[in-house]
């Protein structure tokens, strides 16, 4: 009877977030013509999935992603995780769904790291509620799972970089969500801690089945981690699937403006390797 | 790790409360005319249990004069540091106090406004009582939003560029309430008024305005804690706290608006008093740390404390003559300013 049979291996196929068709216009006033636009851009992502979105600056890849969060209404199109438009959610209910790790900003006053962890549990608890155990023992898991739990009694201004970006994914973690955004999460980071946050990422994606969309400069990092690749190029979405379908040379040679070489790898994945100009 | 509890909270509030008491207690039995600690309890025992008139000239100073003065120095300190510690968190800046922002003296001009009009209208007794407290609430909510506006380049509120705009807005809205009493004056008193400008408790208020004064800060004050843990997102900036689940635009309009009560209700009554609003949340936090859940009620209490105990010092410092209370907490509050702006706290 293999219509009764659920297929518990397939539930995470479904597609969880789904962009469709979101425009987006920025000016600083009305009656003039917009400064950035972002031509309508679609792509589909499941559960477990890692898609990073590349592109030079000014390409529109934060300004997708603020769509994706729902903190910005699109022009057009929308945006969808597991059926909900995310821009009509409460910012309540959006946190406890998505949570956004963003290029760091200076605390104003000092905190120590479990406390910074622990505001990821603020959207599931009144404002004059206290902490439960059930939320420490969130907070705890969180930095246990990006290898911070030594950190947890730490001040967040007498962390290293790459400590501190693990203890913002923590608070994301904390949030409880099924969509994992990152903006840019490997800026100012050493290469090993770039990839010690990467690695950790797919691992999360793995056994969590987060689905997370990160932004990144970084090429190799993204073809090594990204189940697909979103390339963005003057507001408009080039091309979108898996890393060696979008990684050709002439294509990314034109979008970065530079010479390139690509090679594949024998995992499949293509590296891509920057040549000296002539 | 320690999470804060209601516990920790009440504790920490009953050991301010005490220090509040002890304090009141000195206020009370220091001033001009001198007051024996034996005399003190039994007047207060006098009036607590038997409601029986008190007849002594020491009694009448004690209970009608001095009891009075320290409960609106109570209500205003408290106030005051309510709004500091709310004002901070809002605008992302641990300099931001209502007198540095300019807040005071735009209540002050309201306050004032309001003082010269009342003779020309006919307003009914309830209202009138009022009046003065609701124009110092415009007056302080149209210059935060002023500052608030000037305070931003190219979008983004610029921590420095925002106190200059309060300060520059603090001694502008000054001029215009210099210029406004030296032309309509004449048939005042011009020492009371420098003297209510530069913070003054020893106005008797009526008892309308006294209920208002009390409700009014327990209401403001209330709203504002409880958006005590959005606050602490809050200080993350704003697009953070959006993220984490905080309704950014809603808590910014209603603290903004409870911070302008409490800075209107504070300075209708007793003047513009400084730096209470940025010394008591500082202290707190280095004793409490940093979540508003514990620093918004310590604060309140801290800022009791502060204003009851400078005013004290006023009186007595240079008897039988007074200063205002404001001289008092401006000695104190400036230096303080100046250490935490060379700290790079800012």
């Amino acid at each position: 009877m293999p219509s009764l049979s659920p297929q518990p291996a397939n539930r995470s196929q479904e597609v969880r977030l789904s962009v469709e068709q979101v425009s987006y216009a920025y000016s600083p006033n009305p009656s003039q013509a917009p400064l950035f636009t972002l031509e309508a851009s679609s792509f589909q992502a499941r559960a477990g999935e890692i898609v990073a979105i590349l592109g030079p600056n000014a390409s529109g890849k934060s300004t997708l992603l603020k769509l994706i969060a729902g903190t910005q209404p699109p022009l057009s199109g929308r945006v969808l995780l597991n059926g909900e438009t995310t821009f009509s959610m409460t910012p309540r209910v959006r946190a406890q769904r998505i949570a956004m790790v963003q290029q760091e900003s200076p605390l104003l006053f000092p905190t120590r790291a479990w406390e910074f962890v622990l505001q990821g549990r603020h959207a599931y608890g009144g404002s004059l509620q206290f902490e439960s155990a059930n939320d420490m023992t969130i907070a705890r898991n969180a930095l246990a799972q990006v290898t911070a739990a030594h950190l947890a009694d730490r001040w967040m201004d007498q962390v290293s970089g790459g400590e501190k970006q693990r203890i913002v994914l923590a608070r994301a973690l904390a949030q409880q969500p099924l969509l994992l955004l990152l903006d840019e999460p490997t800026l100012h980071l050493d290469i090993g801690a770039q990839v010690g946050l990467l690695d950790t990422l797919r691992k999360l994606a793995n056994e969590n089945r987060y689905t997370v969309v990160i932004v990144t400069h970084e090429l190799n990092l993204a073809a090594q981690y990204a189940d697909q690749i979103v390339l963005l190029h003057k507001g408009k979405s080039l091309r979108v699937g898996p890393p060696a379908a979008v990684y050709q040379r002439e294509l990314l040679e034109q979008v970065f403006q530079t010479p390139l070489a690509v090679e594949l790898e024998s995992s499949g994945r293509p590296r891509v390797t920057i040549l000296p100009s002539t | 790790m320690r999470p804060l509890t209601f516990t920790r909270l009440v504790m920490n509030c009953f050991y301010l409360a005490v220090v509040l008491f002890v304090v009141m207690v000195i206020a009370l039995k220091l001033g001009a005319v001198p007051v024996s600690l034996y005399g003190l309890a039994a007047d207060l025992l006098q009036v607590l249990f038997h409601r029986t008139a008190l007849s002594s000239n020491y009694d009448l100073i004690v209970i009608d004069i001095r009891l009075p003065r320290i409960l609106l120095g109570i209500v205003v300190g408290a106030s005051l540091s309510v709004a500091g510690t709310a004002f901070q968190a809002l605008l992302r800046n641990p300099l931001a106090d209502p007198y540095i922002l300019g807040a005071s003296s735009g209540a002050s001009l309201g306050a004032i406004l309001t003082l010269i009009v009342q003779p020309y209208i006919a307003l009914p007794l309830a209202i009138s009582v009022v009046f003065t407290p609701v124009g110092a609430f415009f007056g302080a909510a149209a210059t935060i939003a002023a500052v608030y506006f000037l305070g931003r380049r190219e979008g983004l509120l610029d921590s420095n560029t925002l106190l200059l705009s309060g300060i520059v807005s603090g001694s502008f809205l000054s001029a215009i309430i210099m210029f406004l009493i030296s032309t309509l004056a004449g048939r005042g008193d011009l020492h009371g008024i420098l003297f209510w400008l530069m913070g003054d408790l020893s106005t008797t208020l009526q008892p309308t305005l006294r209920w208002v004064l009390g409700v009014g800060f327990l209401i403001a004050s209330g709203v504002i804690y409880s958006t005590a843990s959005d606050l602490n997102l809050m200080l993350n900036g704003e697009k953070e706290a959006m993220h984490l689940g905080v309704d950014v635009p809603r808590v910014r309009l209603v603290v903004y608006i409870a911070a302008s009560i409490l800075t209107g209700l504070a300075v209708s009554v007793s003047g513009a008093i400084g730096y209470v609003g940025l010394l008591v949340p500082h202290v707190m936090r280095i004793i409490f740390g940093s979540d508003h859940r514990i620093l918004i009620p310590t604060s309140a209490f801290g800022g009791a404390i502060a204003v009851v105990l400078a005013d004290t010092l006023a009186r007595t410092v240079v008897a039988p003559s007074e200063l205002p209370v404001g001289a008092m907490t401006a000695l104190a509050g400036a230096p303080l300013f100046i250490y935490l702006l060379r700290r790079k706290f800012a």
